[in-house]
């Protein structure tokens, strides 16, 4: 099955869709009787509530109802919650302060839901909550991490707001590889907080079906099952059994619309309240202000080497900024998804990492496209870059010494990495970029007055999450696997319903052309359904690069199962024994003869059940499957960054980019190339472009995107993307997992590439222009008196 | 956004007076600055004054040894006007390099100077090339026009009708966007005609768009950029924010002010 099977890189299926407006997001999604919600948020970042007063609000014209913290405490609504615990270091379980829907007592960040005014339009609900007062008593704001431990508490809980202090790997021998060691390399990095803005903002439509007694929340998220077990389980909305949660087109999500927000808690507890739907959609200043931001550390790094270059030791601490309150999976992020993956693509024989968690008076922070591995990577890219040059070696050639070379190999930091290629990817890579000729485009730039620098990124990160039973062991309350059900119709048309989401990833493509290539149909006889809790079984959702990994092995695993009923009913047509069925390209042929019979043929017999009997073989073609995945997946590449400064500006030029990645077996090459491409656009925005910036008071001063550098097309260079396949051993399909990469390898490249230009390794993320210039002080001196 | 009631103006005349006869009226032109203010709840004008049909306020016209751009006239067109580029091609360079696509497409000159961002390009053409603002009521000349930050002379019922541009032997505007916005975080216009020479600065003075007399001065006996070597400027006059401090724009402004020169 060539033209449409795996490994064709086919067009998306479903941007006709997309591009011609007729995609179907919760924005587009209007309910007779609807009424709107606003939600009155903090302007203060830290304050006691007095006292609020609605009644104005309540009287105006028309409001339905306004609600605040005591109406979801009488009605008993839950808090949102964090489903993983994480242990410090003394055995104590992290500090978890409580995360009211509506603020309770006090306002914990700018933006923090205070009360929320349901009315009949959007205008008169945004009018209405002008009139709410809130006595507030504003309290001291605690916004830097660093002066996070001693500033005013902000849960009575977590004492010096510490959320945890946690630790993993083996100190005592990470201490005696450094007190050994021939030399020490240190370094003091921040990675800067990021605000996810995907194109389409949240949004969420609550409905009350009185005569079921039942809920519906059409949602923008990444994993409808999760909001709905969560709205369920733990908020206590409505059994499962009586709550349909929707999440239907969604427009990017990079982690952000994982989590259960109070917006959509709101919207569907208001809904059975007041008898009527309830929509909400989330303007670009709110998505600024309460999605959840991504990154913020500041970390310590140091890097033991032995006499012949060979890494000894790596040492790492962090304090993390979890912000004002625990989003949905923030004590993950900076712990099981961050440590684990210092070790990079090196054989590191001692790594100790630990972690401090802070709560400040600023937006909850989670997940954020890489989550925790961009993190680990920058440190791990960064420091590596740094040895070399402090032992006057090649980058590259250190690396190559300190690869991992036998598989599978166990880190001291969890993971064990089952197959890979380093020096295939960094070889590619240095062919493609054309290594040898860097001497020259700098001497040309030179001659121009500008620097020219390159830098390595030889990233792995782990992602396919995860085993189940290994994430439960560190903390998660849910465990990893997938669920999908493959439908096959009288006529031999498919359905595959999955546990997965699409947010952009091209699931109804690559996930049509598993099926095709399996079953010898048409790409276009076969539909995928997601999203939907009521037609869907269980599933854990999209995020963490496990679609392809996880999600596709369950729907490999169903067509396993159907293609062994499909055989048994094939027998009976045929009238020849089930071992002597072959099924290829579509067609069912016994062996040895020239019986046949074609996949619509079998599908229709199936159904209508007469060549069988119907109590020794069911009627019917339909499976369903979960897959755990036995480990975690490890793709790994090499990306390399060449770009110029204006040392007279600061100004940032990337010239040319190359990425070589190995993500195991590919199913459309030509959506990998996509998710690398805007992978990479995304790191690049971190490392030269976007910061979130909090004032002294807890403002966000960059609020919308005349102060935030979002990337722009004419801010990255036209990539060259290139392949090396090591099949992941641990699936059934041999694939690792792409949608991450770009983001979690890039950053590193560039900074390396900036501190390779400026001749010196002062320089944080984002590289502005101004920081640029400051940092080519020294090179502008030099030029100048050359 | 607040309600508000839009009214449609068929001339100068029918704006000005549906101006007068609603108190806080506003005129509408692109919107491209007014309408964000708005949906942001920062400005909430019970009136709109509609200038979209106006035809007297539309298109660009070259008279004699001066270019007329009437107040309504999109940036696109000024980016894309054949009398625009052979009268001064550094004004269509420049109409080019404000914001986006879809702010060229709706923003305009007369929107532009009457709400004289700091930030803002035209100011600094305005100011170098010496141009004429010219509304119902009089003409203003460009540095009596410009008043500070956000502020021009404009009083209550008066309407920017066209900008008059006079001619220069050389004319060269350089811009250091701000990566965010797009806006000038510096940009500096040269302009030279005969024997004088106006240096304008935009996107970094503490007070809007101001002409750089230092740099005037050296470069009237010397139209080179080596003239301007050694010259600084006092970052105490400048405007510092998250995007630049005031001592990295000091030092732009001498950078944009040598490639202005160089490339006039
Ligand atoms: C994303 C973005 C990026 C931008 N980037 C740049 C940039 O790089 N450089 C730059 O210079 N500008 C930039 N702008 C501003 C834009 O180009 C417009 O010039 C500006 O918004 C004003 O023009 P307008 O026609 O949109 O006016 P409006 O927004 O309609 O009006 C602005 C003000 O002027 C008043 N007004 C309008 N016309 C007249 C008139 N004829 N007489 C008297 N008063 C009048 C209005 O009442 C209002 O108070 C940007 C805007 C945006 C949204």
């Amino acid at each position: 099955m060539g033209a449409t099977g795996i490994g064709a890189a086919i067009p998306r299926k479903e941007d006709h869709r997309f591009i011609t407006g007729k995609g179907r997001y919760v924005d587009d999604i209007n309910r007779p009787g609807q009424a709107y919600a606003y939600f009155l948020r903090s302007p203060h970042a830290h304050a006691k509530i007095n006292r609020i007063d609605t009644s104005a609000a309540q009287n105006a014209p028309g409001v339905v109802e306004v609600y605040t913290g005591d109406d979801i405490a009488a009605d008993k609504v839950g808090g949102l919650i964090c489903g993983w615990l994480i242990h410090s270091k003394d055995g104590s379980p992290m500090n978890a302060g409580p995360h009211p829907a509506l603020a309770q007592g006090k306002v914990r960040y700018v933006g923090d839901h205070v009360a929320v005014v349901i009315a009949d339009t959007l205008a008169q609900a945004r009018d209405a909550a002008e009139k709410i007062e809130v006595d507030y008593e504003v309290l001291p704001a605690v916004i830097d991490l660093a002066n996070a431990q001693s500033g005013a508490q902000i849960h009575d809980v977590a004492p010096n707001n510490v959320v945890y202090d946690w630790h993993l790997g083996d100190k005592a021998a990470t201490d005696k590889a450094f007190a050994s060691a021939k030399h020490v390399t240190k370094l003091q990095l921040v990675n800067n907080r990021l605000v996810p803005n995907p194109m389409e903002p949240r949004a969420a439509v609550g409905e009350y079906e009185e005569g079921t007694d039942s809920l519906v929340l059409y949602t923008t998220s990444q994993n409808p099952h999760v909001a709905r077990l969560v709205l369920s389980a733990f908020i206590g909305l409505a059994p499962e059994h009586k709550f349909r949660v929707i999440a239907p087109d969604v427009g990017g999500g990079f982690g952000s619309k994982i989590f259960i927000y109070a917006e959509e808690t709101i919207c569907v507890w208001a809904a059975r309240k007041i008898r009527r739907p309830v929509k909400w959609n989330c303007d670009r200043t709110e998505a600024f202000l309460c999605d959840a931001h991504g990154r913020d550390h500041v970390t310590h790094a140091e890097l033991a080497t032995d006499a012949e270059g060979k890494i000894t030791g790596l040492r790492v601490s962090t304090k993390a900024n979890l912000g004002a309150y625990l989003s949905t999976f923030a004590s993950s992020v900076p712990t099981y998804l961050y440590v684990p993956l210092l070790s990079g693509q090196y054989n590191i024989p001692a790594i100790y990492g630990e972690v401090m968690a802070l709560y400040t008076n600023t937006a909850p922070v989670d997940a954020y496209r890489g989550a925790g591995r961009p993190e680990a990577t920058f440190v791990i890219e960064r420091i590596v870059e740094m040895a070399a040059r402090e032992l006057n070696m090649d980058p590259a050639e250190f690396r190559r010494k300190n690869f991992v070379t036998q598989f599978p190999h166990q880190t001291p930091v969890i993971m064990c990495y089952d197959t890979g290629d380093y020096d295939a990817s960094l070889k590619k890579a240095q062919e493609i970029h054309d290594i040898a000729g860097f001497a020259s485009r700098k001497a040309k730039s030179e001659s121009q007055g500008k620097l020219r620098g390159l830098g390595y990124s030889a990233y792995i990160e782990a992602c396919g999450i995860a085993p189940s039973a290994a994430v439960g062991s560190l903390g998660a309350g849910v465990g990893l696997w997938e669920s999908a059900e493959v439908r096959v119709n009288p006529i031999g048309t498919v359905e595959i319903l999955t546990g997965s989401h699409s947010h952009g990833q091209g699931h109804e493509t690559t996930f049509a052309q598993l099926v095709s290539d399996r079953l010898g149909i048409p790409i276009d006889n076969v539909s995928i359904v997601h999203g939907d809790t009521d037609k869907v079984q269980m599933g854990m959702g999209t995020y963490g690069s496990r679609s392809g990994a996880v999600g596709m092995s369950a729907i490999f695993k169903a067509l396993d199962k159907i293609e062994v009923k499909a055989k048994k009913v094939a027998a009976h047509v045929l009238e020849a024994s089930e071992g002597d069925i072959e099924f290829k390209d579509g067609k069912f042929a016994v062996k040895g003869t020239d019986k046949n019979a074609d996949w619509g043929t079998i599908a229709l017999q199936a159904y209508i059940a007469h060549k069988f009997n119907g109590q020794e073989l069911e009627p019917g073609l339909k499976e369903s499957a979960f897959w755990d995945p036995t480990n975690f997946t490890f793709p790994a590449g090499v990306h390399i960054c060449e770009l110029e400064v204006d040392p007279a500006t600061g100004s940032t030029t990337i010239e040319k980019w190359t990425a070589v990645d190995d993500f195991g077996n590919l199913i459309n090459p030509m959506i990998v190339e996509g998710q690398v491409h805007g992978g990479i656009a995304q790191g690049v925005g971190q490392a030269l472009l976007e910061g979130a910036i909090y004032n002294e008071d807890g403002q966000l001063i960059t609020a919308s995107f005349m102060d935030y550098c979002m990337p722009r097309a004419h801010d990255v260079p036209s990539y060259q993307v290139g392949m090396t396949t090591t099949p992941c051993p641990s699936n059934p399909l041999g694939i690792k997992g792409c949608g991450e990469a770009g983001a979690i390898a890039s950053p590193p490249a560039v900074i390396n590439a900036l501190t390779n230009a400026l001749g010196h390794e002062n320089l944080q993320m984002p590289a502005t222009p101004e920081r640029v210039w400051k940092a080519a002080q020294g090179a502008r001196l030099r030029m100048a008196a050359e | 956004m607040y309600a508000f009631t839009h009214h449609l103006a068929s001339s100068v005349d029918d704006a000005v007076k549906t101006l007068g006869a609603n108190g806080d009226a506003k005129f509408l032109a692109g919107g491209q600055t007014l309408l964000p203010t708005m949906k942001q709840r920062l400005a909430a004008p019970p009136h709109l004054i509609d200038l979209g049909k106006v035809k007297e306020l539309r298109g660009i016209e070259v008279q004699g040894d001066k270019l007329v751009i009437k107040a309504m006239t999109r940036h696109y067109d000024v980016a894309t006007s054949d009398a625009v580029k052979s009268f001064q091609p550094g004004l269509a360079e420049l109409a080019g390099l404000i914001g986006d696509p879809a702010v060229r497409h709706r923003g305009t000159i007369g929107g532009s100077i009457a709400n004289n961002d700091p930030a803002a390009d035209y100011p600094a053409a305005c100011l170098a090339l010496g141009a004429t603002i010219v509304t119902n009521k009089r003409r203003l000349e460009a540095e009596k026009f410009f008043t500070g930050l956000f502020s021009t002379a404009l009083e209550d019922n008066e309407i920017v009708t066209s900008v008059e541009f006079p001619k220069a032997d050389k004319f060269k505007y350089m811009k250091f966007r701000n990566p965010a916005s797009r806006y000038a975080m510096v940009g500096v216009a040269v302009a030279k005609k005969g024997g004088e020479v106006r240096v304008a600065v935009t996107g970094a003075g503490s007070d809007g768009v101001f002409r750089w007399t230092a740099a005037e001065e050296k470069l009237t006996q010397n139209f080179d950029k080596r003239a301007l070597e050694g010259l600084s400027i006092d970052p105490g006059t400048l405007n510092g924010d998250i995007h630049g401090s005031r001592e990295y724009r000091a030092h732009l402004i001498g950078v944009m002010a040598k490639r202005a020169v160089a490339a006039a």
